[in-house]
């Protein structure tokens, strides 16, 4: 592995995080992340379109005038979250009436066309889809996170509705953490999704400014 | 240090964080007493949850942040807001309750911020919309007044279990008016009901009356300034009258508005906190209009019982920009 794609793969896991550093597509990464069940459809419909028009967007640079990109780049993205979103439609149809207007609202998620913007235009493919792959694991992650610590908080489940994604055979994926858990609203409605992500940026700063001490610590001696 | 000043612009004034503190406290002594007599030791377990909570929580978060510990401890914010917020919520509410809204209050609300001084909100009241937003059902569930609970029961009861105590909850009077309202009672049909007492809710009115002289008390004693409590009852008291003037069987006068839910306490304990207020003397009374006429507002057409929080909370968010367009113009 070059040190060029550790890089692409660090910035996009971690370092420059586009939910929790660039702080962008917050819409849908608010909006969905009340289960687990849908932070990770849309995660991987996230990642999946990221990956699709960062190839796209990196093949055809050569052949975009710089003065209409970004008309051309909202082009595509619409064009591929279309073929996405029929494909939700055949295969996964009541997670696609779960997750609902927010599947079409992919398009507008920043940090698609901001890849396109920054990093898609001016390099090759390989380097292109590896970073899309990055971004959109980075993306599914904190989506991950926050689905995970909001249905816990909010319902004291972990996997509720499993088989939207994965088929009757997950129904009884569904771990009640408390018996008795009467639930706490909050947790699931939208000032709970900003409290949740404003406390996963504050640990992920904590952690980061933590390692950097550390790792300035053992330079050190 | 202290700086003493010694000819005249200069007004010496005593006052620190703690002394100022010290006497809101006091001043909560006989609403606290007049809640002991109506319900019980119940009144009293929460206020002691509520305030353990409050200093274990300011304690961690002082010491995560590397702050001195003992000196914020020793001015009394924290224990004010646990006081604030024990005697907002219903006394028969489950122990976690109390804890969870103190952590709340405390850690996001105030020590996330930046700690007293910097909490843009109301602590307590962010507490208390935290948990009516999160348990609605445990946070309307209201102790009926004059069912004094001894210490074993109140103990069994907070701790241990709430569905055996059926026969000792009620709905509150601001609660069973939305629902008389929306059957088409009159408030005449509504008054020969158990839940009224003289002017409003049974037992409720004292408390109301309790937290009045409390507030009197912080008036002589100059901790607060009469513009923000008087602005909240002008601002409540105006559109409460034009209801009663123009739907006069169905609307509720505005002495009953002042003296029932928390009107009272909001005014003079909760709408004056000097941190989340606007501070020149004319923003002091467009905030506190500003409450009052949201609490007739929430009240009258919201979702939830009471609005002294959501009220407070809404117009902390209109505390900086009030301060901007009503700061006191320099004439040169």
């Amino acid at each position: 592995m070059t040190h060029d794609t550790q890089a692409i793969i660090r910035n996009g896991l971690w370092q420059n995080n586009q939910a929790l550093v660039a702080l962008l597509g917050l819409c849908p990464l608010l909006a969905v992340s009340n289960t687990v069940i849908n932070s990770l459809g849309l995660g991987i419909a996230t990642t999946l379109t990221l990956v699709l028009s960062n190839g796209l967007v990196s093949s055809v640079r050569r052949y975009i005038l710089p003065e209409i990109r970004l008309p051309l780049f909202v082009l595509m993205i619409a064009g591929i979250v279309t073929i996405i979103e029929l494909l939700m439609n055949a295969w996964f149809y009541e997670l696609y009436k779960t997750l609902g207007i927010f599947i079409p609202l992919i398009v507008t998620n920043c940090a698609i066309i901001g890849r396109a913007e920054v990093f898609a235009s001016k390099n090759r493919i390989l380097p292109s889809l590896l970073d899309g792959l990055a971004m959109g694991v980075g993306f599914s992650f904190a989506l991950l996170l926050l689905g995970a610590f909001r249905e816990v908080l909010g319902a004291g489940t972990l996997l509720s509705q499993a088989e939207l994604l994965f088929g009757e055979g997950a129904k009884n994926w569904q771990i009640n953490l408390l018996d008795d858990y009467s639930g706490m609203l909050l947790a699931l409605l939208p000032p709970g999704a900003f409290i949740a992500l404003g406390l996963l940026i504050a640990a992920k700063n904590a952690f980061a400014i933590k390692s950097k001490n550390a790792r300035n610590a053992h330079e050190i001696t | 240090m202290q700086f003493s000043t010694s000819c005249s612009p200069f007004i010496p004034a005593n006052t620190s964080v703690q002394r100022v503190m010290r006497q809101v406290l006091i001043a909560l002594i006989p609403a606290l007493a007049s809640m002991f007599w109506l319900f019980g030791y119940t009144i009293l377990l929460q206020l002691l949850l509520a305030s353990s909570t409050a200093l274990l929580a300011e304690s961690a978060c002082l010491w995560l942040r590397k702050r001195p510990i003992k000196a914020h401890l020793l001015d009394f914010s924290a224990l004010i807001t646990a006081a604030l917020l024990a005697l907002a919520i219903p006394t028969i509410a489950p122990w976690w309750i109390s804890v969870s809204g103190t952590l709340f209050a405390i850690i996001i609300a105030k020590q996330v911020y930046g700690g007293l001084g910097y909490n843009p909100f109301n602590p307590a009241m962010a507490g208390y919309v935290f948990l009516i937003i999160s348990f609605p059902q445990q946070m309307t569930t209201w102790q009926t007044p004059y069912t004094f609970l001894p210490l074993l029961d109140s103990l069994n009861l907070i701790f241990l279990d709430l569905s055996t105590w059926d026969g000792l909850s009620s709905a509150t009077v601001l609660d069973s008016i939305k629902t008389a309202k929306a059957s088409g009672l009159s408030l005449t049909d509504m008054s020969v009901s158990p839940l009224f007492g003289l002017i409003a809710g049974r037992g409720w009115e004292f408390i109301s009356l309790a937290y009045l002289v409390g507030g009197l008390w912080l008036l002589y004693r100059k901790i607060i300034s009469w513009h923000i409590p008087v602005a909240v009852l002008v601002g409540l008291g105006i559109p409460a009258s034009i209801d009663s003037l123009v739907n006069a069987p169905l609307a509720s006068s505005p002495l009953f508005h002042m003296l029932s839910g928390a009107s009272i306490c909001g005014a003079f304990f909760i709408a004056t906190d000097p941190v989340s207020a606007a501070s020149s003397t004319t923003g002091r009374l467009c905030y506190g209009a500003l409450i009052g006429l949201l609490i007739y507002i929430i009240r009258s057409w919201g979702g939830y019982p009471d609005a002294i929080a959501f009220a407070v909370l809404l117009a902390n968010l209109a505390a900086p920009g009030i301060d901007v367009y009503t700061r006191p113009k320099l004439s040169l």
